[in-house]
């Protein structure tokens, strides 16, 4: 059996008193895609959250529990979060370009660490794009702005700025939503070509998504985990009322 | 999953349709010769390997459940799993009869025989043996037209059903002794005629696969 890369345990998370995550215990599993569905405000989203400790700066985020990542419990004090965040890099729903060139994107992870030489931030660059299957699309315009790109090319040189820091887990918070449906068949194939090299958690509202591109899923109703399981299972064969109504169709 | 990775899951699954049809047929040629050549040997072989064909449509029908449950295919694709789905148990009855047939060549040691009987039963099982490799090989080029054609010739086989019959009971009543052969000759031309009829259905399915029409040809 394959150790997991992540292990969150007894997880809660609360908004002010509100209860928003329920004591969660997950495993996630390197080299895989774990999608995690459920109907708005099921907890999906703070879960992937939590993971990246972005509820930092907000002083209505309170949580309990334990993510633990390379042994080490990444709610700690001693756990850096601009070195966490590099290992465990975030993709949104809305692609977030910064307002600046294509190649300035993908090295600004890169920059902050310090890194000058050129050659290797152009080969930074190169790789990341590859990986982010853009490459073939902007090569010849790296310098212009990527604000400028369409709405799905943005989303995968986001991808391509989350692959620079090489980060080992990617989270997704829905990161086709915003897309046509083309657009969002791009990054489904790009996400499946990184599973050879990145671990990715992936929030998805499309069930289609879920099951054609990850290898497990956990389904959340009302801050529980509900079930959690081989997609191939879930799908075919859910275990729970709730997970089978869901996935189905009949709420959500 | 990616579109090119979905293709070839798909590619596969038309294969092993395809290896699982080859199997069977395989299997018609060598139970029509043990009956023929009384080979009791080879009849038990035949009954033996039909767990290979069974354990081909249990694959088939998981993987084929598994595509549709996670893939959600339209059209072609879906067309395409559809046809695998019901023709493989189309395929897999061929297989039982192969297996009954054999059953029957086991049966009949020691029994009085009527040699004139068995060369056209020989003859009935290698229109059978021609008329279903000639369905896998349309399925596998997905001629359509072709698969009517293949399916008009059934009749070829019903005629050797009747022929056959006429002439064993013609033969039982010349010679009584071979009263309890007659009674096997007339199962296996039975099965025989139905491994044509399912050689019919299979027409039928790359009809439905080429043109999304059910029909009954």
């Amino acid at each position: 059996m394959t150790e997991p890369i992540l292990k969150v345990s007894d997880l809660s998370v609360y908004y002010n008193k509100k209860k928003a995550l329920n004591n969660v215990s997950m495993d996630f599993y390197p080299n895989e895609i774990t999608a995690l569905i459920g109907p708005s405000g099921s907890g999906k989203s703070t879960l992937l959250r939590a993971i990246n400790r972005m509820g930092d700066l907000n002083p209505e985020v309170s949580l309990t529990g334990t993510i633990i990542y390379n042994g080490h419990n990444i709610y700690s004090p001693r756990t850096d979060t601009v070195e966490l965040r590099k290992e465990i890099g975030m993709i949104f729903q809305q692609p977030n370009p910064f307002p600046m060139t294509i190649y300035e994107n993908v090295v600004y992870g890169l920059r902050i660490k310090g890194i000058k030489d050129k050659q290797v931030l152009d080969q930074a660059v190169e790789e990341s794009l590859i990986g982010a299957s853009i490459w073939d699309e902007v090569k010849d315009r790296l310098h212009d702005s990527a604000v400028g790109l369409s709405g799905g090319q943005q989303q995968r040189v986001c991808i391509a700025r989350t692959l620079a820091t090489s980060p080992k887990i990617i989270l997704m918070d829905e990161p086709t939503s915003a897309l046509d449906p083309i657009s969002a068949g791009k990054i489904e194939d790009t996400l499946y070509g990184l599973k050879d090299k990145y671990t990715m958690l992936l929030v998805t509202r499309s069930m289609q998504q879920a099951s054609r591109i990850s290898d497990r899923t956990g389904f959340f109703l009302d801050g529980n985990l509900i079930e959690y399981g081989k997609t191939k299972e879930m799908f075919m064969n859910p275990k729970h009322k709730e997970t089978e109504d869901y996935i189905t169709g009949k709420f959500g | 999953m990616l579109r090119s990775k979905f293709d070839e899951e798909l590619e596969k699954l038309h294969n092993q349709f395809y290896s699982m049809g080859t199997e069977v047929l395989g299997q018609i040629n060598k139970t029509v010769r043990a009956f023929v050549s009384h080979d009791r040997e080879l009849a038990k072989e035949v009954i033996e390997e039909d767990e290979v064909v069974n354990e081909f449509e249990t694959k088939l029908e998981k993987k084929s459940l598994e595509i549709i449950a996670l893939q959600q295919p339209v059209s072609h694709d879906l067309r395409t799993v559809i046809t695998v789905l019901k023709a493989s148990s189309d395929i897999e009855r061929m297989g039982d009869h192969a297996s009954s047939i054999a059953k029957a060549t086991i049966r009949m040691k020691g029994e009085e025989r009527i040699p004139e009987v068995e060369a056209q039963i020989n003859e009935m099982g290698k229109a059978v043996k021609h008329m279903v490799e000639d369905a896998l090989n349309a399925y596998i080029t997905g001629d359509d037209v072709k698969a009517y054609e293949i399916a008009a010739s059934d009749e070829v086989i019903d005629n050797y059903f009747k022929d056959i019959q006429a002439l064993a009971v013609e033969e039982i009543r010349k010679t009584p002794d071979a009263v309890f052969a007659g009674k096997e000759y007339f199962q296996v031309i039975m099965y025989l005629e139905r491994i044509g009829d399912y050689a019919r259905n299979i027409c039928e399915w790359i009809v439905y696969l080429k043109t999304g029409k059910i029909i009954e040809l």
